[in-house]
C-alpha cells in the first residue's frame, strides 16, 4: 500500500469527525442566537448594550465559572453538587480574611480561592482515594460546607467594608475607555485559561481518558487516582473564584445563597454538549451554556414572565438539549 | 506444495508457512528462546485454573495457543500481562528469569498484550489513545497535538496502517481498532506480542490485512502468541501449535506435520470421550417453536431450527459464536433484522422478553445474578417476581399468603436448600439460586425455557441436580433449549445438538451424531468457507510467499 493510498483513505472519514464534533457546539451556539433574536424583538430593553454587558453577562459570571469548574469533573465521569454552598463558605471566608482579621486584598483573595481548592482536595480524596460515588462524597460535602459557611458567619452577612477595592474586583472597569465589569474580563479570562488546560494540557487529557474509560486509562500506566482528585481540586479552586466574585458584587459574603446554584451551573454544563457519563464535552460549550442560561433569565423577566416560570423553561430546555444530544449519539 | 487439495475433515497434513524463516528446520537450542514458561500454576477460589503451566516462544516464530473454553489461556495471558501474580513458576524473558510486576512492566519489557476486550478510550482521537501517557510535550504540562499526530502518522506509514491519527477511535469500525490497539503495542518496541482471539470479530479482508501486518513484525528478534479458536487460520499465520486443556499442558506441535483432527482431539482429551447419553428418551414430534432466518445486523446470519415439546435441544459452540445472542433474539431482547418466530404453528412478533414470557417462554440468563435475581429480596419474592399480576387481590393489594404458598410448593418441589422462604438470595448457593430463577418461570406456566450456561459457578454436585431438575421438566413435556459451553455436559443432556460458529448453525446434530470431536469440529468451522477450508489459507500464504 503506498502513502498516497493511505492518506486518500482517510480523508472522508477525518471531514466526518470533525463535522460531528463541531455540530453540539454549533447546535448549542444556534439555540443561543435564537434566544437572544427572540428577547430583542419581544422587549425593546433587551438588545441594549447596558443590558447584555451589566445585567446578561454580569449574572453569567458566577453560575459560569462554576459551571466552568464542574466541566472537568464532569467530563471524568465524575459531579459535584458542593460547588453552590461551597461558594457560600468562600465568600464567607473571604470576608473573615479580610473584614475579620483585616488581611491584604490579595492574600484574602488568595485565601478565599485556596479554600475552594481546599474543599476540592477533600471532594477529590474521598472520590479517588476512598472510592466513594462522586455523588455521595459531594452531597455529603455540599451540607458540609453549607453547615460551616452559617457556623463561622453566625449566620448573618459580612459586609465588606475595610477594603473598597474589593468591590472593584466585580464592578470596577480595568481597562479604561471600555465599560466591561472586572468580573465579565475575570470570567472570559478564566474560562479561556480552563479551556486551554482541557485541550492543550496533560491535565485535560488525562480528564477526558478517565472519562472515555478509566480501566483502559489505568492500564496505559496512568495514575488514574492521582489525576482524579488534580481534577477535583481544580473544580475546588473555580469554586473559591466564584466565592469571591459573588461576594464582591453583593459587597458582601451572604452564607445562605448559594444553595441553587450547583444546579444551574450543572445544567449549564449539560446544556453545552457535556456528558454526565464522562469523556465527552467542552469548555467552549459550557460557556455557551451559561450564556444560555443567563439570557433565559433576563430575557424572561424583561417581557415580564413570573420568577416561577423561569425555572419551568429552563428545565424544558434542559431537557430538549439533553434529547437532542441523545438523538445525535444514537445516530452513530 | 500448493498441490493439497481441500479436504474439510483436515485430514492432509497442514503445509508449512513459505514465509517462515526456517525456525522450524532448526533444533531448538538455548537462546533460541525469546520467552519461557516454566512450570506456573494459578489458583482461584475454588478452581485450579493453571496446574503447571509450560510454553516456550521460540525467537522468530509465531506460536498458536488453543484450548478448550476454560483451559487456562485467558488466566495465562493475565499473568504475562502482569494483571495476576502466579502462585509459583518462573517466567524467563531471553533466558534471563523476570518477575512481571504490573502491565507497566510489561511493556517496559517489551511484552505487549492485545486483549479481547480493547483497552482503547473511545472519546479519544487514534493518536491521543497510542501515546497516552508518553505524549510529546512542551515541558511537563503542555501537549504538543502537532507532533502527536506526526508521531502517529510516522507510525501508520512504517506498519502500512490506515488509520487517521486524529479520528476518534469511537468512530472506528471493530476492525480498524484492533489496528489501533496493535499499532499501540507495536509502539512499545514490543519483542513479544500477544494476541487473544484477535479476529473473532474480523472479516475475511480484514483477517488477511491483520496476518500481513504479524508478518511484518516477525523478525529474527521477536515473537508472537497467537490465541485462536479458528484452525483454518493457526495454519495459515502459526509455526507451531501449543495446546493446553484444563490449565495443563498437553502437547506442542509443528504446524506443518499435524492435521487439524489432531489438534482438535488433543483439545478435547481422549480421556473424556466415553460417550454419555441423555437419560430420557428423545422429545415428541410436537413442534412447540420453531425460528425461521433468524438474523441480526451484528452476528447472527439465517439461524432456522425447531424446538419439539418434551425436547432438550443443546446449543454448542464456541465463545462468541452466537449462542446467547440467538435466545436474545428469540425473546427479544435483541431487535433481528431478519426471520420469523413461530410459536406453536402460529407466527409470533416477540418485541422484548416481557411479550415473550407472556407467551410462554421465559429465557434464563447466564449471568443469573444480574438478569435473573433480584439478590437482596428472599426467596418468596424472587419467585413470584415474574407472576405478580396472578397475585392480586381488589386490583392493588398483594395476596402474600397465596405467594407464600406457591413458593413454598417451589422450594419443595425443586428442593430449594434455603432455611425459609424469606431468606435473602445472596445467602443461597449457586445451584440453589439457580433453582429460585428456575422456580420463577415455572410459576409463569412457560412453555419454552431457553437456558443460558445453566451450571455455570455451580458445583458438581449441584450440576447434578439441575441436570435431573432439566430431564424432569423435558418429561413433563417442557421444550428446553439448553446453550453450554461444556461439552460433556451438552452431549450428556441434549437430545440433538445445534452447533454454532460465528453468527451460524453449522449443524444441528442428533444426539447418536454428537460426540466431542464432531461439535468441536463444526464449532470451528468458519461457515464462510465451508467446503473450501484448506484452500483459503493455501491462497493467502502463496500470496505471502511471493512478497
Amino acid at each position: 500500500m503506498t502513502q498516497t493510498a493511505v492518506q486518500g483513505a482517510q480523508a472522508p472519514a477525518l471531514n466526518r469527525g470533525r463535522l460531528r464534533a463541531g455540530l453540539q457546539q454549533l447546535l448549542a451556539f444556534a439555540s443561543l442566537i435564537v434566544i437572544v433574536i427572540f428577547f430583542s424583538l419581544t422587549s425593546d430593553v433587551f438588545f441594549t448594550y447596558d443590558n447584555l454587558v451589566n445585567n446578561v453577562l454580569v449574572s453569567t459570571v458566577v453560575v459560569g465559572l462554576l459551571a466552568v469548574g464542574t466541566t472537568f469533573v464532569i467530563i471524568t465521569g465524575g459531579i459535584d453538587l458542593s460547588i453552590g454552598t461551597g461558594m457560600s463558605l468562600c465568600a464567607v471566608m473571604s470576608g473573615v480574611f479580610i473584614e475579620n482579621l483585616g488581611l491584604p486584598l490579595w492574600l484574602g483573595v488568595l485565601g478565599a480561592v485556596l479554600v475552594g481548592g481546599l474543599i476540592g482536595a477533600v471532594n477529590g480524596a474521598a472520590v479517588a482515594f476512598f472510592k466513594f460515588p462522586p455523588f455521595i462524597a459531594t452531597l455529603a460535602m455540599m451540607l458540609i460546607a453549607q453547615g460551616l459557611a452559617l457556623v463561622i458567619s453566625h449566620t448573618s452577612p459580612i459586609y465588606f467594608t475595610k477594603a473598597p477595592g474589593y468591590i472593584d474586583l466585580a464592578s470596577g472597569s480595568i481597562i479604561p475607555g471600555i465599560d466591561v465589569p472586572n468580573a465579565v474580563l475575570i470570567f472570559f479570562v478564566t474560562a479561556i485559561i480552563a479551556a486551554i488546560l482541557l485541550n492543550k494540557t496533560i491535565v485535560g487529557r488525562y480528564t477526558y481518558a478517565i472519562g472515555s474509560n478509566a480501566d483502559a486509562t489505568a492500564i496505559s500506566g496512568i495514575n488514574v487516582r492521582r489525576w482524579t482528585w488534580v481534577v477535583y481540586v481544580i473544580g475546588g479552586l473555580f469554586i473559591g473564584l466564584a466565592g469571591v466574585m459573588i461576594s464582591a458584587r453583593l459587597a458582601s459574603a451572604q452564607p445562605a445563597t448559594g444553595q441553587g446554584y450547583e444546579l444551574q451551573a450543572i445544567a449549564a454544563v449539560v446544556i453545552g454538549g457535556t456528558s454526565l457519563a464522562g469523556g465527552k464535552g467542552s469548555m467552549v460549550g459550557t460557556v455557551i451554556g451559561s450564556l444560555i442560561i443567563a439570557v433565559l433569565n433576563n430575557g424572561l423577566q424583561l417581557i415580564s414572565v413570573p420568577q416561577e416560570w423561569q425555572n419551568v423553561v429552563l428545565g424544558c430546555v434542559i431537557l430538549f438539549a439533553v434529547y437532542m444530544d441523545m438523538l445525535r449519539r444514537r445516530e452513530r | 506444495m500448493f498441490t493439497l487439495t481441500g479436504d474439510p475433515d483436515g485430514e492432509e497434513p497442514y503445509v508449512s508457512n513459505p514465509s517462515g524463516d526456517g525456525t522450524n528446520a532448526r533444533g531448538p537450542m538455548s537462546g533460541d528462546y525469546l520467552l519461557q514458561v516454566s512450570g506456573v500454576s494459578k489458583e482461584f477460589p475454588g478452581v485450579k485454573a493453571l496446574d503447571q503451566m509450560h510454553l516456550e516462544l521460540r525467537k522468530g516464530e509465531v506460536l498458536a495457543l488453543v484450548g478448550e473454553n476454560g483451559a487456562g489461556k485467558s488466566t495465562l495471558m493475565k499473568l504475562l500481562a502482569g494483571v495476576y501474580t502466579p502462585d509459583s513458576g518462573r517466567f524467563l524473558l531471553d533466558g534471563e528469569e523476570v518477575e512481571i510486576s504490573g502491565p507497566k512492566h510489561a511493556q517496559e519489557l517489551g511484552v505487549s498484550i492485545i486483549h479481547q476486550e480493547f483497552n482503547l478510550m473511545p472519546d479519544l482521537t487514534v493518536a491521543q489513545n497510542i501515546y497516552i501517557g508518553r505524549e510529546p510535550r512542551w515541558g511537563d504540562f503542555l501537549l504538543s497535538e502537532k507532533r502527536l499526530n506526526e508521531a502517529a502518522s510516522a507510525l501508520f506509514e512504517r506498519l502500512e496502517l490506515p488509520l487517521d491519527p486524529r479520528q476518534k477511535v469511537s468512530e472506528l469500525t471493530v476492525a480498524k481498532q484492533q489496528m489501533v490497539e496493535i499499532a499501540k503495542a507495536l509502539s512499545y518496541d514490543a519483542r513479544v506480542l500477544i494476541m487473544d482471539e484477535p479476529t473473532a470479530a474480523l472479516n475475511d479482508a480484514e483477517v488477511a490485512v491483520l496476518h500481513d501486518l504479524i508478518r511484518r513484525f516477525r523478525t529474527p528478534e521477536t515473537g508472537v502468541i497467537y490465541i485462536s479458536h479458528r484452525m483454518d487460520e493457526l495454519k495459515a499465520i502459526s509455526d507451531r501449535i501449543e495446546v493446553i486443556r484444563d490449565g495443563r499442558y498437553i502437547d506442542t506441535l509443528t504446524t506443518s506435520e499435524t492435521t487439524m483432527r489432531e489438534v482438535i482431539s488433543l483439545m478435547v482429551g481422549r480421556e473424556l470421550k466415553e460417550n454419555v447419553r441423555p437419560e430420557t428418551e428423545h422429545g415428541t414430534d410436537e413442534v412447540v417453536l420453531a425460528v425461521r432466518g433468524l438474523s441480526t445486523k451484528e452476528l447472527l446470519h439465517d439461524v432456522s431450527f425447531e424446538l419439539h415439546r418434551g425436547e432438550i435441544l443443546g446449543f454448542a459452540g464456541l465463545m462468541g459464536a452466537g449462542r446467547t445472542e440467538v435466545a436474545r433474539a428469540i425473546v427479544g431482547a435483541d431487535r433481528h433484522s431478519a426471520g420469523e418466530i413461530e410459536l406453536k404453528g402460529t407466527s409470533v412478533r416477540l418485541p422484548n422478553p416481557s411479550v415473550a414470557a407472556a407467551n410462554g417462554i421465559g429465557y434464563l440468563s447466564e449471568d443469573r445474578k444480574r438478569f435473573g435475581l433480584l439478590l437482596d429480596q428472599r426467596v418468596g419474592f424472587n419467585v413470584a417476581l415474574s407472576s405478580l399480576t396472578k397475585y392480586v387481590g381488589l386490583g392493588v393489594f398483594m395476596k402474600d399468603n397465596a405467594i407464600r404458598v406457591t413458593a413454598r410448593e417451589m422450594v419443595e418441589t425443586l428442593r430449594i436448600k434455603t432455611p425459609s422462604i424469606d431468606q435473602t438470595v445472596q445467602n443461597l448457593s449457586g445451584g440453589n439460586q439457580q433453582k429460585v430463577v428456575i422456580a420463577k418461570w415455572l410459576v409463569k406456566d412457560c412453555d419454552v425455557l431457553i437456558f443460558d450456561e445453566p451450571t455455570r459457578g455451580i458445583d458438581v454436585g449441584a450440576k447434578e441436580e439441575i441436570y435431573q431438575l432439566l430431564n424432569r421438566l423435558a418429561a413433563e413435556g417442557k421444550a428446553i433449549i439448553m446453550i453450554s459451553s461444556e461439552l460433556p455436559e451438552v452431549l450428556r443432556m441434549s437430545h440433538r445438538v445445534a452447533v454454532m460458529c460465528e453468527g451460524r448453525l453449522t449443524a444441528l446434530l442428533a444426539a447418536d451424531e454428537a460426540d466431542q470431536e464432531s461439535i468441536m469440529h463444526y464449532a470451528t468451522l468458519r461457515p464462510d468457507v465451508l467446503g473450501a477450508v484448506d484452500e483459503t489459507p493455501e491462497a493467502e500464504m502463496q500470496e505471502a510467499g511471493t512478497r
